[in-house]
């Protein structure tokens, strides 16, 4: 079946078992919705380290295919522990994959497994338009929810 | 596909009907399409597409414009469109009135009844009422029109069986309420809630009714006069016809009373610097070059559909739909959204599948080759009301076979394998 380069295992896993699923403690919060499906997504991020720029926590509470629930999963896995700024870059790269309706990226495979890891499961859904927002759901929110909190954290500072 | 005529009492001749829809001898990723998203919007028989480029090879022209022989060839197929939907509505030809679709028709009545005189005029002390059971078309235009005016919304509720509640008709439809708005066939759950009960009350308090029948049009017998409402509303790419074209129908002596929507050529009797008057109906409401085409390939929609019959697609609807009932019972987990016997319904079966998403349940299924609608259907209320984020909906018509509704049983055994 062709759908299986969508539903790769490794989505499908994440799907089953999602990481980091759960609400807990933010310095802010953001709900974002896909209006042309439904899905939804409670999204959560709380800084800290020295500069307060690092991500210390993601937590969500979502509903919605399986698409939107596993990249909400990697996208724990690839933030969590990174600062903002190296965070975005990463959702930027995601986004370029998902961009990309199944072409060629100007980077190299290894490079990047090597930035996106599990997240590389999903380029077989870049061929799919209609689930493209699905697994950018989560990263949309993630970029908001981070904005808001640099922002708050700046405000704290300057107060 | 051997004939299913015989199998199933009621059903069309699919066989033959089929043969005049180029689309469904499609193949979807390798396997025979089987289209059960009719309700999002229908297919066209080759009957229709070939009125249209006729009508673009041999006969195009602005309509009501010039004396040159395409102008008045072209005016008398759109003209011609509209005496043939007049006639599958039971209505005057003068009350019909070609929009872009049922929204633009709702939308025209809510601004109409924003800018009108009195006693149409919606105003801060009136209600405007509808049902937890519309789609967006028939919700937005109503807030905001409430908006605007300053005018309370109000809404019967659905039960959890999937019907309109109407034990507080009283109090739901008051002697405050202006219109009342509602579908006659739900887009989601397939019910066809108690008209008469509801035009009667609107009546009885001096209120307006204007009936959504995008999803009644296509599938059974619409008369507008007996229906005895004041507006009714449909469109064309559900019912056989192309997109771009809707039908409002309204009451002649409202729609005269009524204030003008769009300004433009077409709808005026003469222009001055400082003002207009206007063009009798249903002119008054078409300003600039209509959809000419879209009306004629509509127009030849309508000849199809009379020349198969009415009560004939309704028959088969239903039949299909009791088969497709009884068959998704075999399938593990799947809770039906709305009505769960075909009576009092339309060929629409709205679903969940366990915890699988929608989503998936669709891209699972397109991948044999079954097209259905995933979502809110542009409902998003009725989910709310179910406690779901989403439904998969699988809708059927005129071509619509048993081997499809098999198709699906089998497809949906799929999905519940693949996401074990």
């Amino acid at each position: 079946m062709k759908l299986d380069s969508m539903y790769q295992d490794v989505i499908l896993d994440h799907y089953r078992n999602p990481h980091g699923k759960g609400l807990r403690d933010g310095d802010a919060e953001v709900h974002h919705v896909n209006p042309t499906c439904g899905d939804e997504i409670t999204l959560r991020v709380r800084l800290g380290g020295a500069d307060g720029q690092t991500i210390e926590d993601v937590s969500y509470a979502s509903q919605g295919c399986s698409i939107s629930q596993a990249s909400a999963s990697v996208l724990n896995d690839l933030v969590v522990g990174h600062t903002v700024a190296e965070a975005l870059a990463t959702g930027d790269v995601f986004l370029e994959l998902m961009q990309s309706r199944g072409h060629e990226l100007d980077r190299s495979d290894e490079e990047l497994e090597e930035i996106l890891d599990d997240g590389i499961a999903f380029a077989g859904v870049a061929k799919y338009p209609a689930r493209v927002k699905c697994a950018l759901l989560s990263w949309m929110a993630l970029k908001d929810a981070a904005s808001q909190a640099v922002q708050k954290e700046q405000e704290r500072k300057s107060a | 596909m051997t004939s299913s005529t015989g199998v199933l009492p009621g059903l069309l001749d699919t066989d033959a009907i089929r043969k005049d829809f180029p689309i469904l001898d499609r193949e979807v990723n390798g396997r025979k399409l089987a289209f059960l998203d009719s309700a999002a919007s229908s297919q066209r028989p080759r009957q229709v597409i070939d009125a249209m480029s006729q009508y673009y090879e041999r006969h195009h022209a602005n309509v009501h414009r010039g004396v040159h022989t395409l102008a008045e060839e072209a005016t008398a197929l759109y003209e011609g469109a509209r005496d043939k939907i007049a006639a599958f509505i039971n209505a005057p030809r003068e009350e019909v009135i070609f929009t872009k679709n049922v929204s633009e028709s709702i939308n025209l009545v809510a601004n109409l009844l924003g800018t009108a005189d009195e006693p149409y005029r919606v105003g801060p002390d009136d209600e405007i009422v509808i049902t937890e059971m519309e789609h967006h078309s028939n919700i937005v235009p109503w807030q905001l029109l409430a908006q605007r005016t300053g005018a309370t919304l109000k809404w019967f509720r659905l039960d959890d069986e999937g019907h309109l509640d109407l034990s507080d008709i009283e109090s739901v439809i008051t002697d405050k309420a202006k219109i009342v708005a509602f579908s006659v066939a739900s887009n989601v759950l397939g019910t066809r809630p108690p008209l008469e009960q509801i035009i009667r009350r609107a009546h009885d308090v001096g209120a307006l009714t204007l009936l959504d029948a995008a999803q009644l049009a296509p599938h059974a017998p619409l008369d507008v006069q007996a229906l005895g409402a004041d507006f009714v509303g449909f469109t064309g790419h559900k019912m056989l016809g192309p997109t771009g074209i809707g039908i409002l129908w309204g009451r002649q002596e409202l729609l005269q009373d009524l204030p003008p929507f769009l300004g433009g050529g077409e709808m005026i009797e003469t222009v001055t610097m400082e003002q207009s008057t206007f063009a009798p109906v249903p002119y008054k409401y078409e300003a600039g070059t209509p959809p000419i085409a879209e009306a004629i390939g509509l127009g030849a929609a309508v000849d199809y559909l009379q020349s198969i019959g009415m009560e004939r697609i309704a028959e088969h609807e239903h039949a299909l739909t009791a088969y497709a009932l009884e068959r998704l019972k075999e399938v593990e987990d799947l809770r039906l959204i709305g009505p769960t016997t075909a009576e009092e319904r339309g060929a629409v079966l709205s679903f969940t599948l366990g915890d699988i998403h929608p989503h998936d349940v669709g891209q699972v299924l397109d991948e044999q080759g079954v097209a259905v609608r995933v979502g809110h259907h542009c409902a998003r209320p009725v989910c709310l009301r179910y406690g779901i984020p989403a439904t998969t909906r699988a809708s059927f018509y005129l071509y619509s076979t048993p081997a499809e509704v098999d198709a699906l049983v089998d497809g949906l055994q799929t999905v519940r394998r693949f996401f074990a």
